[in-house]
């Protein structure tokens, strides 16, 4: 709670810099604000505290994952330094919308009502709506967002009408009364009224579109493209880590029991399958690196909705655990891999792979550091990603869904192909003219990319810090 | 807690080797490789063969899983973790020999790879060794890739999703073989990956016959044997010579050990029935092999299929699960990967001298480089089994073996032999006698320090022929455990 406190006011806060003109000021005080609320959302570990009528529950699960979106946020934010130089005049707002997103995103992972929900999903995109479209002279940005936001509109507006649904059916809009419910039906409706499961199902639509998983996915190419690869990061980390938490206390805590398991289970696989399989075929075809990143974060919305088919009713144990691992380094390895590529291509102006050709030479650490990203959303060991896809697949074995698991290992065989398109680009062709000079990265960025690259490799050898956890 | 420290050192040694920049980088990194060796040979010295698990060291790696790292040596274990130790200062000195772009990353990197190595053949947890298996192909991938020739990019393509297809298939089934297990010894885990667990399970026969080839997929592409070989000659050539060092001297003894260590006991049943199959496969690698040897031009892609022979015999000597069999397969690593690496590094050095690998292109080697020749021969003569030298041993005992387990088969690949002679002395015929080429005018002879490097390497090609129970009576009581394992159910 204090961490959505101290956002909510520092943020506010934040604007007044902004008015002061104090541009060269934002970055680090945006650094300290993350830096010191990551901090006091762990003095939270531990209990377990209602607010606002058991509206929104602080625990162990809503820590972690706040741990996770705001360590994020504050790695990422040294690679917004290109709009610090450029001297935008707006810069502050800017800065200011990622910290009420980021309320958004708690929100999401401590809601135990759906109407906060769908208050932590509006705050979280109505923000992400905005910043898409932040780069205004280009078109391509500005395409972005009216998409988004089109999109996005809709795809609330389904969730909402599930929300309306679902307390039709039930008559209540928290999490464990709707289980309640659920479980025990009312003399003469043994079997769940079909409200409810339209209800439910319409939610998970609007899930899976916050997301990207498949067939909700179709915005994220286009969207991801255009929006300024700063922002894009964000989406794709923070937005999917908070998503997944949300979509996992709606499981566990809302529909639990197995008559509405009845339902979602085979949804969900089916989602699950079909995400994958496009995520990851779509990323083998593209010839952009962004739009593979694109591909790659609906790949990996997959391996987390196996977290989510193994379930096994708490938010605790292998599953939970395995979500949060895998969010984690997902997250850090993501946020690592669009950092070099935004600052690759502010200074080559190509998002191609072969704007990376002979990056290991003129710059290698950014090099090495796409490479660790790389390798690990491959989920090759020593790095995070495979105790992430480790984790998550034996939590699926153990619940016995074997068949998925190969799927799933077969399409990760897939995704090395492209993963390791960049790193043949950057470590085994040569420099052509638009790509022969270094690019230019600051202390912050540089300290920034081998933390994260440090992070990555910790992960990969020293698993039991995080897993466990829950 | 040596074998901790046998781990360690390489990796913090690659890690300082980052204050070295370029040439800079040489000594220092010779320097961290021989304390390896001395690491390793103190404990070959304080070793007693009479026992099995030495030097254990056991960490609750990942508590909530039962995952363990479990490290530790028997006879075996030791033998690889020497040849390891001997091999990687030899390797880190012939690379000297040329002038790399960034050569601090490659030492640092081949003694990052060290550290996999060690770790594949000293793990006592399944998911350890798994871990191991692939800290080992990394940094080989990155030397093969970026120091390699020009066709790099797709050759370690190629080798790169070749190797990682087959161990996530190994994966799988150590996965499988996981959810097996009973609960940790800490009560924290329902299950476990002890090594000693996954000998100690009851699986039925029908299960053991798929589990096989999951966890054998892995072993077949890294040894390689026939027909998951197609990666290798191309590797073997594209790479640069110490890579390819790395990969025929030390990394392909990984898949052999693997099938000793975590096939043949753990899936005893499956073995026995792809027993006669892979025994057909590893005879058809050893005659293809030898065969498309006689047929090479380029001296480095001769090499290359005379490795994918021999190792053929090494697994028809492990497959056939005799005492023999396993033996011989312990000591030829040993001897296979001494002439290996020697034959790489002469033929590294003709290159070097002459910018041709072309058979066709050279000869008349023996009067320019008297010395040369002479080491030459020796590991020639080694690989081709002569009686004295370490080649000689190793073949006796894997035919042996072969033989007991069926007279045929033994009968067949004993080819090998005849075969190695023909393409091995047609090589040296041609490449070190009869008339001068044009390429071959200004040859120079051994430099001192070229020199020194193949010498630790002849004398060890003498010391396995003459006095192989040195290093066969290390390995004996590993491997009758491993028998006896295999016997037992």
């Amino acid at each position: 709670m204090n961490s959505i406190i101290l956002l909510s006011v520092l943020g506010l806060g934040n604007l007044f810099l902004g008015f002061r003109r104090s541009n060269r000021l934002l970055l680090p005080v945006m650094m300290l604000i993350l830096g010191g609320v990551l901090t006091v959302n762990f003095l939270d570990w531990g209990s377990t505290q209602s607010f606002f009528n058991g509206m929104l529950t602080i625990d162990n699960f809503s820590v972690a994952f706040t741990g996770i979106v705001l360590l994020t946020a504050l790695v990422l934010i040294p690679f917004s330094q290109k709009y610090v130089l450029d001297g935008e005049p707006n810069l502050a707002e800017y800065y200011s919308l990622l910290l009420f997103s980021l309320v958004g995103a708690i929100m999401l992972v401590s809601y135990n009502h759906l109407l906060m929900l769908f208050l932590g999903i509006e705050i979280l995109s109505v923000a992400m709506y905005v910043l898409a479209g932040s780069d205004k002279r280009n078109l391509r940005s500005n395409e972005a967002a009216l998409k988004y936001f089109l999109m996005g509109a809709f795809f609330t507006g389904i969730l909402l009408f599930g929300v309306a649904l679902v307390y039709g059916a039930t008559g209540t809009f928290e999490l464990s009364k709707i289980s309640f419910a659920v479980q025990n039906p009312a003399p003469g409706f043994e079997t769940l009224h079909p409200m409810l499961y339209i209800g439910m199902l319409l939610m998970f639509i609007g899930m899976g579109f916050k997301v990207s998983a498949a067939p909700f996915h179709f915005w994220t190419p286009d969207v991801y493209e255009g929006t300024p690869t700063f922002f894009t990061a964000f989406m794709s980390t923070i937005v999917k880590t908070a998503g997944f938490a949300a979509f996992l206390k709606l499981l566990v805590q809302a529909f639990p029991a197995a008559n509405a398991q009845g339902i979602w289970l085979p949804t969900l696989t089916a989602m699950c399958v079909l995400t994958l399989l496009i995520g990851n075929v779509g990323a083998v075809a593209q010839t952009s690196a962004k739009r593979m990143l694109a591909y790659s974060s609906v790949s990996h919305a997959g391996y987390l909705l196996i977290a989510l088919v193994a379930f096994n009713g708490q938010l605790e144990g292998a599953s939970a655990n395995g979500i949060l691992f895998y969010s984690l380094a997902y997250s850090v390895a993501t946020v690592a891999a669009f950092g070099v590529l935004k600052l690759v291509a502010d200074a080559r102006q190509r998002e191609d792979y072969d704007g990376l050709n002979g990056l290991a030479k003129t710059n290698p650490l950014l090099a090495f550091s796409l490479t660790v990203a790389m390798l690990s959303l491959a989920g090759i060991p020593l790095t995070g990603g495979f105790f992430g896809k480790f984790f998550v697949f034996s939590a699926a074995v153990e619940n016995g869904y074997i068949g998925l698991v190969v799927f799933a290992v077969v399409m990760s065989m897939v995704s090395i192909y492209y993963y390791l398109r960049p790193i043949i680009a950057m470590y085994m062709r040569d420099t052509d003219a638009t790509t022969a000079e270094a690019v230019p990265v600051t202390t912050f960025q540089a300290g920034a990319l081998l933390l994260l690259a440090a992070l990555t490799v910790l992960l990969g050898v020293l698993p039991g810090l995080v897993a466990g956890a829950l | 807690m040596l074998t901790v420290l046998l781990l360690l050192w390489p990796v913090a040694a690659a890690l300082l080797l980052h204050f070295f920049k370029g040439r800079a980088a040489r000594v220092p990194a010779l320097g961290a490789a021989l304390v390896e060796f001395a690491l390793a040979a103190y404990a070959a010295l304080t070793f007693n063969a009479n026992n099995s698990g030495q030097f254990s060291f056991d960490l609750n790696w990942i508590p909530s899983a039962g995952i363990h790292f479990a490290v530790g040596m028997d006879g075996l274990s030791l033998l690889l973790v020497l040849l390891t130790a001997v091999l990687v200062p030899v390797i880190l000195l012939s690379a000297f020999r040329r002038n790399f772009e960034n050569e601090s990353v490659f030492y640092a990197l081949v003694l990052f790879m060290q550290t996999g190595l060690i770790g594949v053949f000293t793990a006592q947890d399944a998911f350890l060794f798994y871990f191991m298996w692939e800290v080992a192909l990394i940094p080989i991938y990155f030397l093969a890739g970026v120091w390699g020739g020009v066709n790099r990019a797709r050759v370690t393509f190629k080798f790169f999703l070749y190797t990682i297809i087959g161990s996530l298939f190994m994966l799988a089934g150590f996965v499988y073989l996981y959810f097996q297990t009973g609960p940790s010894a800490d009560g924290l885990s329902a299950h476990n990956s002890a090594l000693a667990s996954f000998y100690a399970l009851n699986l039925t026969a029908d299960t053991q016959m798929w589990v096989f080839w999951l966890i054998f997929a892995a072993f077949a592409v890294k040894m390689p044997i026939f027909p998951f070989h197609t990666w290798q000659p191309d590797t073997y050539t594209e790479a640069p010579a110490p890579a390819t060092m790395l990969l025929s001297g030390i990394m392909l003894k990984m898949g052999i050990y693997g099938c000793m260590r975590w096939l043949l006991p753990v899936v005893p049943m499956g073995v026995d029935y792809w027993q006669n199959l892979v025994l057909i496969l590893a005879i058809i690698g050893i005659i293809y092999g030898a065969i498309i040897a006689i047929r090479q031009q380029d001296v480095k892609r001769l090499i290359a299929y005379s490795s994918l022979s021999h190792v053929g015999l090494m697994i028809a000597g492990v497959f056939s699960l005799t005492q023999m069999g396993l033996q011989g397969a312990s000591i030829q690593m040993l001897a296979h990967g001494v002439n290996v690496v020697g034959m790489f590094f002469i033929a590294d050095a003709i290159e070097r001298r002459t910018g041709t690998r072309n058979i066709a292109d050279l000869g008349g080697l023996t009067r320019k480089a008297p010395v040369l020749t002479v080491c030459f021969l020796v590991l020639l003569l080694g690989t081709v089994a002569l009686p004295l030298t370490n080649g000689f041993v190793g073949e006796f005992l894997l035919l042996g073996g072969v033989y007991q387990f069926n007279h045929w088969m033994g009968a067949v690949a004993g080819v090998t032999i005849i075969l190695g002679a023909v393409y091995l002395l047609r090589m040296f015929q041609r490449v070190m006698l009869g008339p001068d080429s044009s390429f071959t005018e200004t040859f120079t002879d051994l430099t001192g320090s070229e020199l020194a490097l193949l010498v630790p390497l002849i004398v060890l090609v003498f010391w396995i022929g003459l006095f192989p129970n040195t290093f066969l009576h290390l390995s004996e009581g590993s491997v009758m455990n491993i028998l006896n394992e295999v016997v037992k159910r």
